[in-house]
């Protein structure tokens, strides 16, 4: 600090009282920047993104056969919906879906996310980009029928295959993304290193950059999971009969008059996401100071 | 980094499944559903061979039994609605949601990933789930209206379901994340020194907000409004669930065609005028960064 800077004490003062944040010390009740009502309004908004889905959790307790009216606390819609076995074909239908579109999906991202982030700058890379990002700009509802037309064009007869192409589709994009960021806040001095050292490509691959991608790996794969499971629009239109999946059942059931099993469902539902966000989110938590 | 042939090469063997499968899968199909949105229906589904553009006349047009047409605004009524309530979804997400961003961008990194996280978290749960929720809150008997009832202070019904305002909520609450990210995203970037001396040269609150804060976050509010407004325009559950069907949004419309009412083509043709709308809000994006862009060189 120069001279010059050492102000003195007459000239500080009305300085430190109005840049009462910079200079450390703080003037009660007004602070820079600040507005009044801001941490009021920081709460209503997650009292709004929060009080429907206390509010579903609770009513799966209703003992009331009409789901939205309260009469008393009960478990055993839990018992029902737990034994009811459309709700268990349509958990399995779920899952063997989910499971081989997360499969395919990450599969074909990691390859992708591995040509674009270490394959430099080439002709098409953007549009390649765009391509694969394509699932995420296109309205869900256009997806749907598009996806539900070529199907009929091609003769395919709908089921699970059906479910899975479609799924596997719109899932890429969300196991790009996480693999994608991973990549880029590698640098790749290391496999370079490997290879210097008389590794192959593969062997640089297998021994160096895999293990070091994986959690970006998973993350991918756990989104599309997560985005597979609680798909409803594409499922809607692509589903065939006996290939349900929960969020058609849970669509089917508040159509037709609202029972609490489609809270104990949901509630279920519900719970499978926030372990899967929450896990994603410990696992990506390292990423996010390489994304800028 | 100079790319050899052969690199290149390896580079579009690692892209050609993910490429071949959303080419095959997503962009083919689109091309089928424009070719569809200009053939016959079936009325049984599906189409039947033979070029028309009655799917697109149908929009304006109502075909009387004497074969003339007659103007009629149902459809374009329907697109209206859509636009509209996409709109008050975006501005309703903004009001919302900014001051919520601008809160979490001025904490510490610890709270602000914590923030964060808690403003993703409902995003990732089951879209049908959680616009069933405001089933159970806004409809009669519900939430809102059972303990309004038992404290006397309600007689009858409110009627809050299957109204307008209800699909709003709906989408507001569906995609608010959707507002807050970028927006506080160009915010975390936001240098908080400026807004100091906007301060130490006399702006009150209010001139610090219009003339140092919005500006400066300008980039996000305009990528979180398209990010609300195109799934909000093409929504399905929101209008189908809360509406009840009654209000049509496009969403359901094009669900409409292709369900119950087998009118394949004009779904197809339905869904290509959602498709033009997104890609003009896409393109309007494009030119204001663009633009942006150009004048920060400048």
């Amino acid at each position: 600090m120069t001279d010059a800077a050492r102000t003195t004490p007459d000239i500080a003062l009305p300085d430190a009282k109005v840049a009462g944040k910079a200079s450390g010390q703080k003037r009660k009740g007004f602070e820079v920047g600040s507005f009044p009502g801001l941490k009021t309004w920081t709460w209503v908004f997650f009292i709004y993104l929060y009080a429907p889905i206390v509010v579903l959790v609770v009513y799966s307790f209703n003992a009331n056969n009409r789901a939205q009216k309260w009469t008393g606390f009960s478990t055993s819609w839990y018992a029902k919906a737990f034994s009811n076995d459309d709700i268990q074909s349509a958990t399995i239908n779920t899952l063997i879906v989910a499971s081989a579109a997360t499969v395919l999906a990450t599969a074909m991202a990691l390859l992708a996310a591995l040509a674009l982030a270490r394959g430099g700058r080439f002709k098409g890379s953007t549009a390649s980009l765009g391509l694969i990002s394509l699932p995420l700009i296109v309205p869900e509802i256009a997806t749907a029928v598009a996806t539900l037309s070529f199907f009929v064009v091609i003769g395919i007869q709908f089921g699970l295959l059906t479910l899975i192409i479609a799924h596997t589709v719109f899932c890429i994009p969300f196991a790009f993304l996480p693999i994608r960021a991973r990549l880029e806040g590698m640098d790749d001095t290391l496999e370079q290193a490997a290879m210097d050292l008389y590794a192959s490509r593969w062997k640089a691959f297998r021994y160096v950059t895999f293990p070091l991608l994986l959690p970006g790996i998973v993350a991918g794969a756990m989104l599309s999971f997560i985005i597979s499971v609680d798909d409803f629009i594409i499922s809607l239109m692509v589903a065939g009969a006996g290939s349900t999946t929960l969020p058609l059942y849970i669509y089917g059931m508040i159509r037709v008059g609202i029972s609490p099993e489609v809270n104990v469902i949901s509630t279920v539902m519900l719970l499978i996401s926030l372990v899967f966000i929450t896990a994603y989110w410990l696992l990506t938590r390292g990423d996010d100071h390489t994304v800028h | 980094m100079a790319v050899g042939a052969e690199q290149t090469r390896r580079t579009w063997w690692l892209l050609s499944p993910a490429l071949l499968t959303v080419g095959f899968f997503m962009v083919l199909p689109m091309v089928i559903l424009l070719v569809f949105s200009f053939m016959e229906a079936d009325p049984y589904g599906g189409v039947d061979p033979g070029f028309t553009v009655e799917a697109y006349v149908q929009l304006l047009f109502e075909r009387d039994f004497d074969d003339t047409l007659a103007y009629t605004g149902i459809y374009l009524g329907i697109i209206w609605r859509s636009i509209a309530l996409a709109l008050v979804a975006t501005v309703g997400s903004l009001i919302l949601g900014f001051p919520v961003a601008y809160y979490i961008a001025r904490q510490n990194t610890r709270t602000q990933n914590l923030l964060l996280f808690l403003v993703t978290l409902p995003f990732w749960t089951n879209l049908l789930i959680r616009t069933y929720a405001w089933i159970l809150i806004l409809s009669t008997d519900g939430v809102i209206e059972q303990p309004l009832k038992a404290i006397g202070f309600l007689d009858g019904t409110l009627d809050m379901m299957y109204s307008n305002g209800a699909i709003a909520i709906g989408l507001i609450y569906t995609y608010l994340p959707l507002m807050v990210l970028p927006i506080y995203a160009s915010m975390e970037k936001l240098d908080f020194r400026l807004i100091e001396a906007a301060s130490d040269l006399y702006a009150g609150r209010y001139r610090v907000f219009r003339e140092v804060i919005v500006p400066l976050s300008t980039p996000g509010i305009v990528a979180g409004c398209i990010l609300v407004f195109v799934p909000s325009l093409g929504a399905f559950v929101a209008p189908d669930l809360l509406g009840g069907g009654r209000k049509l949004m496009l969403g359901s419309l094009i669900h409409l065609q292709f369900a119950s009412s087998r009118n394949w083509p004009f779904g197809a043709a339905i869904a290509m005028c959602l498709l033009a709308i997104v890609m003009i809000a896409l393109m309007l994006q494009a030119r204001s960064s663009a633009r942006r862009r150009a004048m920060e060189v400048a």
